[in-house]
């Protein structure tokens, strides 16, 4: 078979409780147009859930948005199921409302990166482009 | 979750892991039940990779018994809703069911929204449900250009049940019906009048059409109107006289539009639900019983068998011995100091005589 180039595949989730996800749609349309394929799973996302559909998409990049205030309970609990099924490589990143000195806490638990609000697309799909894992197939 | 060794007897290339290449290797470790692997795979199916050839050869004998299930139909017609349903109803059943939810890449960015698994994800953790969603990446048609083997895959992994969801079509979008066991086309009540039903398409290829939303006011009306007009001319019932049905042909010979049955549900609500997944397994029996079953089968043999022919001789024409003659035939052609056929013809001997 003749290999084509794959693009990236991202999984955009919101875990927790908050109702909000105006900012997780328009990341998610924003990456579409950076010519990713993106897996939208929206709204009062478990962490079984999100690490579920990661795995069964065998995405490269879980970009979460939270703005409940649970992300030190939420996050690192989604990095560690990751790690749990095989997945450690996998790129994880925030985005939302989250206090700077929670991020080395986040990123200690294997949270690549926090994006603030203000953050353009751009710099997102830059960041994942240059950090995604690479495949060797 | 831990990779097993493919050590297991059963797979028929366990004799030599020893040697096996990386696609036989993720090949046996999906099969064992590691859902990682089976995910690679279909990734690698997805990228077409020789991994992928080499897994699918391995998998492609256990991925007969399988019942494909295509689901089509026009965009917010319920689809991923109605799979839901059906995913709870098999599962209530004790069965293990796969689904392959497709949504279109743009052709600009080449970037997709899979949004399909927003409405069936209370499954995190059951690993007898496994959903992937797939961006059609150019292909035309209502699935992705590799949607065939990733069912394929999944049904070698032990999924009995297999439903293809397509992306909302249009009204030619029959690709699935060439591989799928069995095509449900989903309707939403609000379809349009009868002379929509009248049209050749998509309600042709259905084995079952669903009337979804039935709560909604009008679902009995496009019901009854869908089940007048899908039943003219169509194919006698196994053991029904050749009455009225045949005499609207003026030939017996011609071939037939099916005669789909016409069901209500209400994926939202669970209404039909069962009664839905009943047909389903009904239809599957009774193929099984008939002539038809090969009749199909064997066209989708065909289908697949001249993809990869026609990958192949792509592959044989562009590879970099061949690149540079093929290249200066087509400036002849862009040129047209030489018609196209005229330089396949020759491309085609020259292929043909270095096999």
């Amino acid at each position: 078979m003749a290999m084509t180039e794959r693009p990236l595949k991202v999984l955009i989730a919101k875990p927790g409780l908050d109702g909000h996800d105006r900012g997780a749609k328009v990341l998610a349309r924003g990456l579409r147009d950076e010519g990713f394929e993106v897996v939208y799973t929206g709204l009062r996302q478990t962490p079984e859930m999100v690490a579920t559909a990661a795995l069964q998409e065998d995405v490269d990049v879980v970009g979460l948005s939270i703005l409940s205030g649970a992300h030190l309970t939420l996050l690192p609990r989604i990095c560690q199921l990751l790690r749990e099924q095989g997945m450690a490589d996998v790129l994880v990143t925030a985005g939302g409302i989250i206090p700077d000195e929670d991020i080395p806490t986040l990123q200690d638990a294997g949270v690549a990166a926090v994006f603030g609000p203000g953050t353009s697309i751009g710099e997102v799909a830059a960041f994942m482009r240059e950090h995604a894992p690479q495949r060797s197939e | 979750m831990t990779t097993p060794a493919s050590a297991s007897g059963e797979t028929p290339s366990a004799a030599e892991a020893g040697t096996a290449g990386s696609g036989t290797r993720l090949a046996n470790d999906a099969r064992a039940g590691s859902r990682l692997a089976l995910s690679r795979l279909l990734t690698a199916i997805e990228s077409r990779t020789a991994a992928a050839e080499e897994a699918l050869r391995s998998l492609y004998p256990a991925a007969g018994s399988a019942h494909v299930v295509g689901i089509t139909g026009p965009p917010g017609g319920g689809k991923s809703t109605l799979v839901a349903a059906l995913v709870a109803e098999a599962r209530a059943g004790g069965r293990a069911v796969a689904v392959l939810a497709i949504d279109p890449s743009s052709p600009v960015t080449g970037g997709a929204i899979l949004g399909d698994r927003i409405r069936m994800q209370q499954y995190a953790g059951d690993p007898d449900v496994f959903i992937r969603s797939m961006a059609s990446r150019g292909h035309l048609g209502g699935l992705a250009g590799t949607t065939a083997e990733s069912a394929a895959a999944l049904a070698a992994c032990g999924f009995g049940l297999v439903f293809i969801e397509t992306v909302g079509t249009g009204q030619s979008e029959v690709e699935v019906a060439a591989i799928a066991d069995t095509t449900v086309v989903v309707q939403a009540p609000e379809m349009g009048d009868e002379v929509q039903a009248l049209k050749a398409g998509l309600l042709e290829v259905a084995d079952i059409v669903v009337v979804n939303k039935s709560d909604r006011p009008g679902a009995d009306r496009a019901a009854a109107q869908l089940r007048a007009m899908l039943t003219m001319g169509a194919e006698p019932e196994p053991g029904e006289a050749e009455g009225q049905a045949a005499t609207m042909m003026s030939d017996a010979r011609r071939p037939r539009p099916k005669r789909p049955s016409v069901l209500l549900a209400s994926g939202l609500e669970g209404h039909g639900v069962r009664e839905l997944l009943a047909a389903l397994d009904d239809h599957h029996a009774r193929r099984a019983t008939t002539a038809q079953p090969h009749a199909a089968r064997l066209a989708r043999a065909r289908a697949q068998v001249e993809g990869i022919l026609a990958d192949r001789m792509r592959e044989a024409l562009w590879s970099s011995a061949r690149r540079a003659s093929a290249d200066a035939l087509l400036q002849q052609v862009a040129a047209h100091d030489l018609d196209p056929y005229a330089a396949a013809d020759l491309l085609l001997d020259e292929i043909s005589e270095r096999i």
